[in-house]
């Protein structure tokens, strides 16, 4: 039963079905299906090779994945014939794991790039430098952050801490609906991690769904999650509540793969 | 990557022809050439002995062949070497310069008519073999600027040119070089006096139009003690199946405290996706530093020509003297490119800055080949390189040959490189923020060739910016 959410009636925000996925010729999801509603924040966990990875990265349309089959719906709409672009500018926001180094462009001029684009799919005006700046300062306050970041070029230089910050901080620009947090936690130290969970536990809100993906329980000391689901071996295996995260932080992942599908 | 090399290039946007009656000496070269040439522009004695001079010694000289470009023999009886639009009988004004030249440069986004003009920017523009028009001469002589085609130059303040042509690039300097020195047709000459920093911006716009010519010019600015002068240089040339060969030579000096800059935004046809026609472009240019705290920078991008072949250096004789080149190569299709620069040290701490950006897309071949030489009289000299590649597909090439002769022990050189390619990853991460694939290409490319961009003139620098990614335009997918 993937996606138990808080609100059953109505259409899910994501609707994955059945999804099978190959990269270079291997298959890594065999059969996924998944159901996030607005505002429902989902951890997908799972031992390492498991395809949760890949999950995050098909769904925000990396070209070097191959869907053999299945579905996604995003908004009623195929999400898996969408350009990325298309998915970002409809509010599909991917945190990576392994944010890239744009050399010579600055952080602040990529977010205004960035949010422009999405602007101008809304319809709305684009922001000038300075309309920008303002409207930074009023996320950067939201969440409690300053703007050191903002003047260095994208990523370049940045400790792997940084670079996770980052992605947050353009989370919390761009305002996507659909936010995918891609093992977010991985390289952080304590202090950071708690950073990154309160500022998306901020950024919660109910027109806005996580699905975060994690291979550790200790982001959700901080975040608390409405589903927890597991994936083993390309396929959901187990989904439950806050408390499944709990159990698999006391027993590993071992009795989920060598025991029955319990689901 | 199946995705990237997915497209290729949009056409080239200057490739038009205008149609106008040339007068076109025949083809070849010999000396009587050489004197109906210096008979057209009128030139004194001094200037046809000092060119036959010269073709005499680059008749014993060969073609250089140790670039790292590949291209068929040149046969140089086959070039015209004087081509230009017959006009009407005399000009005594800009408004009288044949309306079908003033399209053309208008098409090229250099209006010379009067009202049109750029506003802080002074234009010769060169047509094939002669300067058409050269705006706000009579602005800049009231601040004693000289700016004219050169061959006015020889002609009305000939001790200046008498005394520095040939002083940085002799004539006899380099195959290319001689041949220039032997044929040259026109291009700017600049003087700007003691103590005076030139009001305008100085540009020259060379445009190829004839076919099965050469272009040959030949640029010399003089900056006197103290003063300030910046030179802007752009070019096209129409697209066609033959290849034309553009043999430039640059000379400038800069005397005590002066300080010359000089921009470049060379796009000559490159050719088509296949290689067929496009320019050769091997020019030499170069610049001395002659005076104490002297100052000569570089900066070019160089995004057209078959094969580019050129490397813009600075002599720093004056003690304290600088020397700077900024350089940004973008090959795309089967273009090559061979260029860099060279800093040579002679004056007691001197410095020279080198930032090479080089891009290869496509079939694109592109390397860095440059020298720092710091001589025994140099104490305290520096240099800093930094040399950095960018591939885009898997089909180009990227090289880089550094050449370093140091003979102080009291010289701090500094060398940097690095290649990198753009990845499907980068691309991917720009897009998932929302950014097409074009845009997310000529972010990533602005980027890395922003510490050249941002020594351009601002006119200049929109410009590049804009070329860029036409020239890459579709090479990404």
């Amino acid at each position: 039963m993937p996606g138990r959410g808080k609100g059953e009636e109505g259409r899910a925000l994501l609707e994955v079905k059945g999804l099978r996925v190959a990269v270079a010729g291997n298959e890594i999801l065999k059969g996924v299906d998944l159901a996030i509603r607005d505002g429902e924040v989902h951890a997908m966990m799972g031992p390492n090779g498991s395809g949760k990875s890949t999950l995050a990265q098909v769904l925000a349309g990396h070209p070097a994945y191959t869907v053999l089959a299945g579905s996604a719906q995003y908004e009623g709409k195929d999400l898996l014939d969408m350009k990325p672009e298309e998915r970002a500018r409809a509010g599909v926001f991917l945190a990576f794991q392994y944010p890239v180094e744009i050399r010579g462009i600055t952080n602040s001029y990529f977010l205004r790039s960035a949010l422009n684009a999405l602007r101008r799919e809304r319809g709305e005006p684009e922001l000038d430098p300075i309309d920008f700046l303002q409207f930074l300062e009023q996320k950067l306050k939201a969440i409690g952050w300053d703007d050191s970041m903002m003047n260095r070029p994208v990523n370049e230089g940045f400790s792997g801490g940084e670079k996770k910050r980052n992605e947050i901080l353009q989370l919390a620009v761009l305002e996507p609906r659909l936010a995918i947090l891609d093992e977010t936690d991985s390289g952080l130290d304590i202090d950071a991690l708690k950073t990154v969970a309160e500022t998306v536990n901020r950024l919660r809100n109910p027109d806005r769904a996580f699905l975060i993906v994690t291979h550790y329980q200790r982001l959700l000391n901080y975040i608390t999650p409405d589903v927890v689901h597991v994936l083993a071996d390309g396929r959901i295996v187990k989904s439950g509540g806050p408390e499944l995260a709990q159990e698999l932080e006391a027993r590993g992942y071992d009795w989920l793969r060598d025991g029955v599908m319990v689901s | 990557m199946t995705s990237i090399e997915a497209h290729v290039q949009q056409p080239y946007k200057y490739g038009f022809v205008t149609d106008i009656e040339s007068e076109v000496v025949p083809p070849g070269l010999n000396e009587d050439v050489i004197r109906l040439i210096s008979a057209k522009k009128g030139e004194p004695e001094w200037m046809l002995e000092w060119r036959l001079k010269a073709y005499r010694n680059w008749l014993k000289m060969s073609e250089p062949h140790w670039p790292n470009v590949k291209y068929g023999p040149i046969d140089y009886q086959a070039i015209s070497y004087y081509a230009a639009p017959k006009q009407r009988p005399k000009l005594d004004s800009l408004d009288q310069v044949d309306p079908k030249l003033v399209e053309t440069f208008e098409k090229l986004g250099i209006p010379i008519e009067e009202q049109k003009r750029l506003s802080g920017v002074a234009v010769d523009a060169v047509f094939d073999s002669v300067s058409v028009a050269t705006t706000f001469q009579a602005e800049l002589a009231k601040y004693g600027v000289i700016f004219c085609p050169i061959s006015q130059a020889i002609r009305e303040h000939a001790d200046l040119v008498q005394k520095y042509l040939g002083t940085v690039v002799p004539h006899n300097d380099n195959f290319f070089a001689a041949l220039n020195s032997a044929v040259f047709t026109d291009g700017s000459f600049v003087y700007v006096p003691k103590g005076v920093r030139c009001p305008l911006e100085l540009s020259t716009y060379f445009r190829i139009n004839a076919s099965s010519t050469g272009q040959f010019e030949r640029t010399l600015i003089i900056a006197d003690e103290g003063s300030h002068v910046s030179y802007l240089e752009g070019c096209s040339a129409p697209m066609r199946d033959e290849h034309q060969l553009h043999a430039a030579v640059v000379e400038l000096v800069a005397l005590e405290r002066a300080t010359i800059k000089y921009s470049t935004i060379q796009n000559w046809y490159p050719g088509d996706e296949e290689g067929k026609g496009g320019i050769y472009n091997f020019v030499t240019k170069r610049g001395k530093c002659a005076g104490a705290n002297s100052k000569i920078s570089w900066t070019q991008v160089e995004t057209g020509s078959a094969i580019t072949w050129k490397y813009p250096g600075c002599i720093l004789q004056g003690d304290n003297s600088i020397g700077e080149f900024y350089s940004v190569a973008v090959t795309s299709h089967r273009q090559q490119a061979d260029t860099g620069t060279k800093m040579i040290h002679l004056g007691k701490n001197t410095r020279s800055t080198i930032v090479s950006k080089g891009i290869s897309a496509g079939r694109g071949q592109n390397t860095y080949r440059g020298l720092v030489k710091i001589m025994k009289g140099a104490g305290g000299a520096r240099n800093y390189s930094q040399c950095d590649s960018m591939l885009i597909g898997d089909k180009c090439g990227a090289h880089t040959f550094p050449y370093i002769d140091v003979r102080n022990s009291t010289a701090i050189m500094e060398h940097e490189a690095s290649t990198s390619k753009i990845g499907e990853d980068q691309i991917f991460y720009l897009r998932q923020r929302g950014l097409s694939s074009e845009d997310a290409v000529s972010m990533i490319v602005n980027g890395f060739c922003k510490e050249v961009f941002k020594e351009l003139p601002m006119e200049f620098a929109v410009e590049a910016t804009r070329l860029l990614g036409i020239s890459l335009e579709g090479s990404v997918g």
